[in-house]
Formats: C-alpha cells, structure tokens, sequence
C-alpha cells in the first residue's frame, strides 16, 4: 500500500481498525463489511454521495449507533488495539474520540460551559483544572480571540460558523486521541471553513483525524489518505495523491472524483 | 499553538464513586417511577377487585342477576336484589345522547380550527377549549342541577327537569373538548401535500375535507370519538346530580335515569363496609374499570393502526 | 364579457359549497363557546350577592345554611398541596424515564398502555381504589393522607404526559452532542434537556393544580366530610390523619343535601371553584405561550 510521505511513519501506527463492519437497520443492511485501518496523526478523508453509510460508519467508532435501537453491528472495531464493543466503559470511549456533527449545535448553556462540559463530566471539577483546559480547546478551534470577553453568554447565540468552532472546542475537550467531523462545513461559509481547515492542517500534529466530506476538493486539500465509500462499500482507499491523479484503480472513483456522479 | 499546558488526562480522568453511585441510584429511582404507572394500574384493579370478590361467592348473590337484571332493590328488608341492567341502560341512554349531540359538533369544530380558520382565532379558540375541558365535573353537575334543570321544565313542561336529556346535555358538553383536541391533531397529522394535492386539482376548501381530509384521518376521528365516549361512560358527578335517581329504564329523554357511577357515588356513603351492597358497588367498579380499559385501549389500538401506515 | 375566467355555474355551485360548509363548522364551533360564556355569566350573576373576602374567609353557620366556605377552602388546599407533593416528584421521573430511557419494546409499550388507562380509569374508580387502598388495606383510615393519595395517583398521567411534551421539545441535537462528548444519558438529562424544559413541567404542574382541586369523588369516600369545624382564617386547621372538608364536596353537599340554604351560597361557592380552577389554567396558558416566545434555540 503506498504511504503519503509527509505525515505517516514508515510502520504506521494503526489508530483505528476496522475489520468486516455490518451495519443494519431493522434488517436493512446499510453497511456492508467495510475493512480499512486509519493510522496514528494522519488525516483520513471519507467521501462519497449522501446516504453511503459514512454517517452511520462513524456512530459505530464511538458507539453512539447504541442509542438507536433498530440499528445492529456485527463486525470488529478496535480503538487503540481494544475491541470496543468489549468496553465497559463505554463514555470513556466516547471521551477518545471527539465528534463534530453536520449542523452547528451549540449547547444551551454559556459558552465557557459548553467547553467545560465534557470535562466536567467525567469528573473533572476543579476551577483551576477546568480553566486552562477551556481556555487551550478555545484556542485551537480560533475562537478564543471571538469570545474571550463574553465567555458568559449562550453558546445558543453564536453565529453559525462561531457555533460550528465552538462545536470542535468541545470536541476536543476531553483531549480526545481521535477527532472525527462529519461534512463540517454544509453550514458555514467559505471563510470560516477555510479557517478550520488551518486549525485542522495544525492539530494534525497531535492527533488523528477522521474527515467526512462530500466536498472532493477539502479532501484533496487536506487529507493524507481518502476512502471511497458508496452504497455501504468501500470502493477504493488509497493515498490522497493517488486518488486524485486520475490513476486510481476504480472507475467509479475516478468518475467520482471529478465530478461526473455523486 | 497554544503554550497553555495541560495537567490531566481528561479522557482517562474517572468520576468519584459516590458520583457514580448516586447517579446510579437515581437512575434506578427513575425506571422505577416509569414502571409505576403499570403498578398503579395493577394496584387499582386489584384492590377493587379484592373488595368485590367475597361477593361473588355469597348465597344472595347471582353474576346473571347482577348483570341481567333490572331490579335493584340492595336494603330490601326479605328479598334484595342486585340487578344492574337497568343501571347500564342508564350509563347507555345518557352516553348514547350525549355523543349525539358531541359527535358531530366536536368533529365540525375539529374541522374549522384545523382548516377552515385564521391562526389567531384557532389560538384563541384552542384556549377556550382548554378552558371549557379545565371545568370540575361537579360545577357541571351544579349547572345540571340548576340552569339547565329549569331551562328543561320551561321548554318541555316535564314534571322534572334532571332526566336523561340534561345528563345528556351535560356530558356532550363535557365531551367535546376531548373529541376537538384529538380530532384536531388527527386532521393536522394528515400531510400537507394530501392538501396541495387536492388544492391543486382545484378542489375547495369543503370538497377537499369531504373527500380527502375525512377518509384520510378517519382513524384518528375514531380514536377522538371513543375517547369522548371513554369521558362520558367514565362520568360521576355531572350525571350524579343531573340525571335524577331513578333505577329503572328510560322510557323517553324526559325520564330520570340512574348511572352506573352515579349509583356507586349514591350508595357507596350508606352501605357498610364488607357487607354484599357494598361489595357489590365494588364490583360495578371492576366492570365500569374493565370497560374503560376496553375503549381505551380499542383507541389507542385505532391510532397506532394509521400510525403504522 | 364572459372572459375565460368567468364563472360557470358549476363553479358557482361549489362556491355556495364552500361558504356553507365554513358556516356550518364555525357555528358549531361556536356552539361550544357560547354556552360556556352563558353558564359562566348566569351563575356569577346568582353568585353575586354573597361573593365578597368575607365569604372566603368565614366558616359555615347555621347548620351550613349561611355564612362562608373556609374550611372547605383550606382543606381543598391541603389536599391538593399534598397529592401534588407525592404525584409531582413520581411523575416527572416516570417522564424522564419514557422520554429518555426506555427502547422502543413491549415492556415499555405496556407501560404507555398503562400510562393511557391510568388517564381514563373512571374518578369513581379510583374513588373505590382509594378506599380499598389506603383508607381499609393501608390502614390510613378516613384521612386527608387517604385522598390525597388517591388524588396524587389519579392526576399522575397529567404530570406524565405534560412533562413528556416538555421533555420532547427539546432538540435531539442537544442530546446527541452530549452523548458525543461521553456524558452519560442522566448527566445529559440534568445538564441540557431538564434546564431547558423546566417551565413545561411547571406548567404540567400547573394543570394538576387545577385537575386536583375540581375532583369530588375520589375525595368524597376517603377523607373529605360533610362538615368540619374550624376558626374562621385559621390557615393549619388540619393533621395529616384529620378529615377535611373540600370546596368541591362542599358544592355538591350544599346544592343536594343541605335543605333551606341561602339562595345564593352554592352558586358563590361554584363561582370560587370555578373561578379558581380557570385562574390556575389561565396562569398555565400564559405561562406556556410567554415561554414560547423566549426559547434560546
């Protein structure tokens, strides 16, 4: 398998694995036995037409996919080398793994507390552990400078984009190892995406970074690695420079790519 | 990048037991309380049902008697007699009017908030609904008793003005705001694209609920329907003190009735406690629990039908 | 002149349909009103001549023939300050569990079939329940403890289905988000839904006020009596294991047992109830729609 040169290791550390993922709902298969592995610090981009299964791919990583009760896995995930549908704990999974959703949602509560949340919940008290943390998670998303004066005020009443930033510093507030975004930018405008796309090409440094897209463009720009995913299958994953050549091995792909379907 | 440093691993930090305990301990609260509602449900039967059954087994006692009989006659000195018939054809004849009456008015109101009025006015008309639902039953009664029980004298010059009509009367009114509020959410949750459809064919307003709207929520209107007829069967204190009392069956709507409720709340205050009267008001209580849970639950049962479609 | 829009007479037709139609349900839906303007008028107009603070506050005299409706009065708000109490707490959890925790499966189908009967089980039946219950089986005896109980069981469905709407309303975003971050499904709960749907359940409560206060027949076997002497402004005249009086036993009782009352004493003590249970729904209603206005989503 061809590497990127830039940001993974010779040996890549395997972050994730996937093996033989099926995914039903009510007995409608919506994933169909995916394998893939994402590699410690790289950035991994899924994309693909609506309604491939890169939602509900993602729901399986953290095992929020528990909360809808159709919905039944069979197949191996393992996060950092653990099974985890053998955790028991399974929020201190969730807390590994950040997660930002399609639409901006910012919690109704002040913006210092919606970063300060997740730490909070997994017991992280202290006003001297929680400042700093809230204050670092800000910074990363390039919000910080936006609301320092107003850490009191809903996180409800940000403008979009600001709501979409402060979505990321949650995520990234339990220091997450894993940092997922799902078609992040449907709901900002260009400038505001160009901003986190910066914040994101900077966290590479730290951590890995699964992001779905259905803009084959931001993949391009930023991922190491993309998959290919459509109907539930993996079509093709390979090095970014690869699939965009137009050497890719799937026709599919190639036609996808440049925008013939999808 | 941020120099601030960060001096715990958040993501392996672990909550104190005592937090973890107590919320388990509230969780466990909460399925509790959400099981409760089976308990209570249970529990109401059961208990109503242990304060009847000694009766079933008694010499004086017969469940043909009890159920086909018209003579109810509990204090009689030599030859008592528990025939409820006479009671049922009550709680019937008066139910039977009083949806008459509420049917058809509860539906046309159904039909004008959700469809044929301005938004201002539906809020408005909601709210008086509300009201109109929010009254006690024994101000109804009250209203039976006094306005309506002259108002029936004047009109029909009936020796009395509490019988079947004024029961009737009194509990169609009680109805409708029932019959509206669910038939309205019936009508709404028929999709809007049934009405642009027929908008589109050039169908008025009125062609539109006649031949799309009604059969499309016709399950809901059911369901509205028997709910309302759950609320009147169900009905004590408004038929106790506007029907009259007496145990016989109505001969016309100017007849005074007596109710299956009403009779419990007549009685029940006299009747010593474990003797067969009183246990036999017990059991009137099991069979009037027993039919509510039947139209209860043949609505819930309607509803879930379209919700399934 | 006959353009092509004109009207044919078929269009006519269904014109004359339509307008019928529209006054035909608007009447009915007057039909509803009216009467409740009527009644409401008709008796504050009988009412008048003995509706002042003095009726409020005084006891009954004369063998219940003249003076006021205080001790009713109190009772009424010992009885339903205390069901409150039991059915309030029990209520809002039971939402909570519904809303947040249970999976869509027969058990928890069964208990929404529960929920629903507990709402249409007849008031007389819960009457017989209560007695049954609490008065003979839990050894409560005749007791305002007894009819508060079976008054706290009887308007739990109030509660349940008032908070679940609250509950409902908030986004399931909000949820999810949280979920995401690995809170679990109570501090996501206690954190963002509860803050947010804290005045709907007010206004549940609210309603449960107004539904508690009007129920005569479940009071009337298992605590509430005919008559109860008790000092006139007194506001502690009852214990836990007294019997009470009731404003809305204290209606019937006047408008049926009592012979020779002043004419005006049932309709001032109907025009009480009456008007205070349509205050404590109008305080709900305005409540919910002063609400609607100020969401922060």
């Amino acid at each position: 398998m061809t590497e990127s040169a830039t940001h993974a290791p010779a040996s890549p550390v395997k972050e994730i694995e996937v093996s033989d993922l099926r995914l039903a709902y009510g007995g409608k298969e919506v994933i169909h036995g995916i394998s893939f592995n994402v590699h410690r610090n790289e950035i991994l981009a899924v994309i693909g037409p609506a309604q491939s299964g890169k939602t509900s791919m993602l729901r399986c990583l953290n095992r929020t996919i528990d909360f809808t009760a159709s919905a039944s896995v069979s197949g191996c995930v393992k996060v950092g080398g653990q099974d985890v549908r053998a955790m028991k704990d399974v929020f201190a999974l969730r807390r590994r793994i950040g997660m930002v959703a399609p639409l901006p949602t910012g919690l109704p509560l002040s913006i210092y507390d919606n970063v300060a949340f997740a730490p909070r919940c997994s017991g992280v008290t202290r006003k001297a552990d929680l400042e700093p943390v809230v204050e670092k998670c800000l910074r990363q998303a390039a919000l910080w400078d936006e609301v320092k004066d107003r850490l009191d005020s809903l996180g409800t009443a940000l403008s979009g984009g600001q709501q979409q930033r402060l979505t990321i510093a949650r995520a990234l507030s339990h220091q997450p190892e894993i940092l997922c975004l799902d078609e992040f930018s449907i709901a900002i405008d260009p400038v505001t995406t160009m901003r986190i796309e910066d914040v994101l090409k900077e966290l590479r440094e730290e951590i890995t970074i699964i992001l779905v897209t259905n803009l084959t463009q931001q993949a391009r720009r930023l991922s190491d690695r993309t998959m290919f995913l459509l109907e539930g299958d993996i079509v093709e994953i390979d090095a970014t420079d690869v699939i965009y050549s137009g050497e890719s091995k799937s026709e599919k792909t190639r036609g996808y790519v440049s925008g013939m379907f999808g | 990048m941020s120099s601030v440093p960060s001096p715990i691993r958040i993501a392996r930090a672990e909550r104190s037991r005592a937090a973890v305990l107590a919320e388990k301990a509230l969780e466990a609260l909460i399925r509790l309380s959400g099981v409760s509602a089976i308990l209570f449900v249970a529990a109401i039967f059961f208990f109503v049902l242990k304060e009847a059954a000694p009766v079933l087994f008694s010499e004086g006692f017969s469940l043909g008697q009890f159920l086909f009989s018209t003579e109810w006659y509990p204090t009689s000195a030599n030859n008592v007699r528990y025939g409820t018939f006479a009671l049922t054809v009550g709680t019937l004849s008066v139910t039977a009017l009083a949806m008459l009456i509420a049917v058809p008015f509860g539906l046309g109101a159904a039909i004008y908030l959700s469809e044929f009025c301005k938004p201002r006015l539906r809020e408005t008309l909601k709210v008086v609904i509300e009201l109109l639902s929010a009254i006690p039953s024994v101000v109804w009664g009250f209203v039976g008793l006094t306005v309506m029980s002259k108002l029936i004298v004047n009109a029909t010059g009936a020796p009395v003005g509490v019988n079947v009509l004024n029961g009737g009367i009194i509990l169609a009114l009680m109805s409708v705001p029932v019959i509206v509020s669910i038939g309205e959410d019936a009508l709404k949750a028929v999709p809007d694209s049934f009405r642009e459809a027929g908008v589109a064919l050039g169908a008025t307003r009125w062609q539109l609920v006649y031949r799309v709207l009604l059969p499309a929520a016709r399950n809901g209107l059911l369901a509205a329907v028997l709910l309302g007829v759950g609320r009147a069967v169900g009905e004590t204190m408004a038929v106790l003190m506007a029907t009259g009392h007496a145990v016989h069956i109505p001969g016309s709507l100017l007849d005074s009735v007596r109710t299956l409720t009403a009779n419990i709340a007549a009685e029940l205050g006299e009747a010593p406690s474990g003797s067969d009267h009183y246990r036999v008001l017990f059991l009137t209580g099991t069979l009037l629990f027993l039919i509510t849970l039947v139209v209860n639950l043949t609505a819930d049962f309607v509803v879930r039908g379209i919700r399934r479609k | 002149m006959a353009g092509r829009f004109a009207k044919t007479p078929h269009i006519a037709r269904k014109e004359i349909a339509e307008s019928v139609a529209r006054s035909v349900f608007g009447l009915m839906s007057a039909a509803m009103i009216v009467p409740l303007v009527l009644i409401v008028g008709y008796l504050v107009v009988l009412a008048w001549p003995a509706l002042s603070l003095e009726f409020l506050l005084d006891v009954p005299k004369r063998g219940m023939t003249d003076g006021g409706i205080w001790p009713a009065f109190v009772g009424t708000l010992y009885l339903v300050g205390i069901s409150l109490l039991v059915s309030t707490p029990i209520g809002v959890l039971a939402a909570i569990y519904l809303n947040e925790y249970a999976k869509d499966n027969w058990f928890n189908r069964l208990v929404n079939l529960a929920v629903i009967n507990l709402a249409g089980v007849p008031s007389i039946v819960h009457a017989l329940f209560g007695l049954g219950a609490f008065v003979y089986a839990a050894r409560f005896g005749y007791s305002i403890l007894s009819a508060s109980l079976t008054l706290a069981i009887m308007t739990l469905p109030v509660i349940i289905a008032s908070t679940r709407e609250a509950l409902a309303s908030v986004p399931m975003a909000f949820r999810e988000a949280c979920w995401n971050v690995g809170a679990t499904r109570w501090q996501t709960v206690r954190a963002v839904v509860l803050p947010n749907s804290i005045s709907g359940i007010l206004t549940g409560v609210i309603l449960q006020v107004s539904r508690a206060a009007g129920e005569t027949a479940p009071v009337m076997f298992t605590g509430a009596v005919f008559f109860k002497a008790v000092q006139r402004g007194d506001l502690f005249p009852y214990g836990l294991g007294d019997q009470c009086m009731a404003l809305s036993m204290h209606l019937y009782t006047l408008a049926t047992q009592v012979p020779n009352v002043k004419e005006a004493l049932p309709y001032a003590t109907a025009v009480v109830l009456l008007g205070s249970v349509l205050l404590v729904n109008a305080t709900a209603i305005v409540l919910r729609i002063w609400l609607r206005n100020r969401k922060k989503w």
